[in-house]
């Protein structure tokens, strides 16, 4: 009797190499199939696992909201740097095991509805090393957040700067730093999630700025690396150091949230941190999206005086030609928030294929939650909404 | 590979004969003549602010503290009348023997430092005073004391304050440019160094220990890193590049300060020239552009299918091998490991 080898296909076709999943942290042998259901966390011993760019933006967004921007990124070789292998290699070896560009993708994309610019960093490509590429994209979120005035939530999973750039890649600290102050000047919210790990150059640029930070249980971050930090003060360092928990309190962590509750608390944080609203008169010729403030001060009270004494202002308005101002302060801010879920859908239709039929329903949701918003009194306190979409999540986790 | 690595030799060293005509020695070799250079900027004798200030302004007032946790002595900040020009100077200070550099801890500034500089920038930025910085550090200190009073966020302001403070900033890299603790007070309008300096994302020795897999290396890492200011003025994150006078800026403090304050004097000049406006906006341009990129359009890298058939064969006798994984499936990021850099 020959050996039925066929019988031998189906099997091999069902269990696939990466079946099993060892747990690092308590060694237990975990089925990927369940672990991909409980966000792969340790079901046992709570251990994260890193997730990759995809994954985490399938976690965190709704689904095919995401719609990617700047997708042809690629790095150059400006020091035409070998090591032990030439960074070209590297970088296509890197593409090819992930299947990216580079270490980070961004897009926009909406989180229980609420629209949010996106960028997310996945480990696996080169440590996550923050280059050329990296330190553009997380720039340009940061610039698309200020012009649509939608916060801007970044995921960050770095080993640091990627030395194969050299100083190009050091000076990233200062471009995305720059932008996310511009950002802050306009008033528009900022969060990180640092996960593990979030180390180097940027933990110590754009990560650690959030205006709430949020970390991943046990996640490893920190300045120096830990073999750095031993080697230099020659003793053993203390246990959890550098880790999520040893930041939280020292300070510089808001929260430490485990996976299956991320996405409820973004959204909860969402719904209190809102942009203000564009100002009034804004960009006149260089096209400076923080506009001037003495300007929004002036259009702030000729408006509030228009509120508060109409006839007056009719009055005015007849003599030196304020009669038209009511309109001037309303129509650019509305036109600015509409004009969010309109770029937004647009976009989705030409880079993702399957986008197309699901992403403009889900534009046109943030609409009516954001339209209370262009009156100066609605954007002074959070949006009331009642927290319908975290209990869901909190079921959903 | 190799032709490439020649060729890019040559090319460093040709550069940095012609940039340079005072240069040490005529060196062939570039690894020799990029590691003298290194050697050089940590030369025990070089001028540090403290030495060169009495040549560079006709008067200094130091100022002390962060208002928040203390004073770092690695970090010397002040007001100086250079010219007759007043302003607000930031530098760091390595110490000139033991004593001294325990007292300043190697030059290495905690976030106290970062914190005490980022006080006085307000300060100059609310009495209309330019800030000089004298950049001269091996790196932030890395020890645990620093990340519990969070170094990182520390650096990170300090970059975020100095991309927007509005007035102008001159940097001077005297020495060690090294890593985040140098970018956090190098983030200016005009960055100088002195020849014999440079400027580094990590230092050669942590390079070569990543990529070589030894600090031995750490010489090859110096030119592949191409860290001195002749050649970081080529790649546009330095501007101007001051010659130093004899062997080097240790033998004579005097003559080096001389001429960094007659370059610090024409640049702080043109920069008073600028609105305000036009120079903040200049800055974040300036550090806007840097990084070289390609936008492409061909459909992004696919991931390679599944592992030959003898390999899949071998996988399906040997249950064992299956946690083992050749490529990085979409999901699987632990198996890597985690770097220690910057």
């Amino acid at each position: 009797m020959p050996i039925k080898l066929p019988s031998f296909r189906p099997r091999r076709d069902a269990y696939p190499p990466d079946l099993w999943t060892k747990c690092p942290s308590c060694g237990e042998m975990l089925f990927n199939k369940q672990l991909d259901k409980v966000l792969r966390v340790c079901p046992s011993c709570g251990h994260h696992f890193r997730l990759s760019a995809e994954a985490r933006i399938e976690m965190l967004l709704d689904a095919g909201s995401f719609a990617e921007r700047d997708a042809g990124l690629e790095s150059e070789d400006p020091l035409g740097f070998v090591d032990q292998k030439a960074y070209p290699d590297r970088i296509a070896a890197a593409q090819l095991a992930t299947g990216m560009r580079d270490a980070a993708v961004w897009g926009t994309g909406t989180i229980d509805g609420r629209p949010v610019v996106v960028c997310v960093m996945d480990f696996g490509f080169m440590g996550g090393s923050m280059g050329a590429v990296v330190g553009e994209k997380v720039t340009r979120a940061a610039e698309h957040a200020l012009v649509a005035r939608v916060p801007l939530f970044v995921v960050a999973a770095s080993g640091g700067a990627r030395m194969q750039e050299g100083t190009l890649s050091l000076m990233q600290l200062a471009k995305t730093v720059g932008a996310l102050e511009r950002l802050r000047a306009a008033g528009v919210p900022f969060l990180s999630l640092l996960s593990d790990p979030t180390t180097g150059g940027v933990f110590a640029s754009f990560a650690v700025l959030g205006d709430v930070n949020i970390a991943e249980p046990n996640a490893l971050i920190g300045f120096a690396g830990a073999r750095v930090s031993a080697g230099t003060i020659a003793q053993e360092l203390p246990p959890g150091f550098q880790r999520s928990e040893f930041l939280f309190q020292h300070g510089f962590l808001d929260r430490v949230v485990h996976r299956s509750e991320l996405r409820s608390e973004v959204s909860s944080l969402l719904r209190f941190l809102v942009a203000r609203p564009a100002p009034l008169v804004e960009d006149r010729t260089d096209g400076d999206p923080l506009g001037l403030p003495s300007f929004r001060a002036l259009s702030f009270l000729s408006n509030l005086a228009e509120r508060v004494l109409p006839t007056e202002s009719e009055i005015a308005g007849a003599t030196n030609g304020h009669s038209s101002s009511p309109a001037t302060p309303t129509t650019p801010t509305t036109a600015s928030t509409t004009a969010t879920p309109t770029t937004a859908s647009t976009t989705a239709t030409p880079t993702t294929p399957s986008a197309p039929a699901t992403a403009p329903v889900r534009a046109s949701q943030p609409a009516p939650t954001s339209a209370p918003s262009p009156t100066p009194e609605a954007t002074t306190t959070p949006e009331p909404v009642p927290g319908a979409p975290s209990s869901e999540e909190a079921s959903r986790g | 590979m190799v032709d490439r690595f020649r060729g890019r030799g040559r090319d460093a060293a040709a550069r940095a004969a012609t940039d340079d005509p005072p240069a040490p020695a005529p060196a062939r070799d570039p690894k020799a003549e990029t590691w003298a250079r290194v050697q050089l900027a940590r030369n025990l004798r070089r001028p540090r602010i403290l030495d060169l200030l009495p040549e560079l302004a006709e008067e200094f007032v130091e100022i002390h503290g962060d208002r928040l946790f203390g004073d770092d002595e690695a970090v010397v900040t002040g007001f100086a009348r250079i010219a007759d020009r007043r302003v607000v100077v930031v530098g760091q200070q390595k110490g000139a023997d033991t004593e001294e550099n325990i007292r300043r801890n190697f030059g290495m500034p905690h976030p106290e430092g970062y914190r005490k500089a980022m006080r006085v920038m307000e300060l100059a930025e609310r009495f209309g005073l330019p800030v000089v910085t004298f950049v001269d550090v091996p790196g932030a200190h890395p020890g645990p004391e620093s990340e519990e009073r969070g170094i990182a966020e520390a650096i990170a302001r300090s970059i975020g304050l100095m991309s927007r403070l509005r007035t102008p900033i001159v940097v001077v890299i005297t020495g060690e440019g090294g890593s985040g603790g140098a970018l956090a007070i190098a983030v200016g309008d005009v960055v100088i160094a002195l020849e014999n300096a440079v400027y580094s994302v990590i230092s050669p020795e942590g390079c070569a220990s990543i990529l070589w897999r030894t600090a031995d290396e750490a010489p090859t890492a110096a030119v592949a890193m191409k860290m001195t200011a002749p050649d970081q003025q080529a790649l546009g994150i330095i501007d101007i590049v001051i010659p130093e006078p004899g062997e080097g800026a240790h033998t004579d403090h005097a003559e080096t300060a001389r001429r960094i304050r007659a370059v610090v004097v024409d640049q702080l000049d043109a920069l008073a020239a600028v609105p305000l406006d036009e120079l903040v906006e200049a800055r974040y341009r300036r550090f806007r552009t840097i990084g070289a990129f390609r936008e492409v359009e061909a459909p992004p890298p696919v991931i390679p299918e599944r592992p030959g058939l003898a390999d899949r064969l071998r996988n399906l006798l040997d249950p064992g091998r299956w946690s083992g994984i050749s490529t990085i499936p979409a999901g699987r990021r632990d198996e890597l490991p985690a770097r220690d850099e910057v």
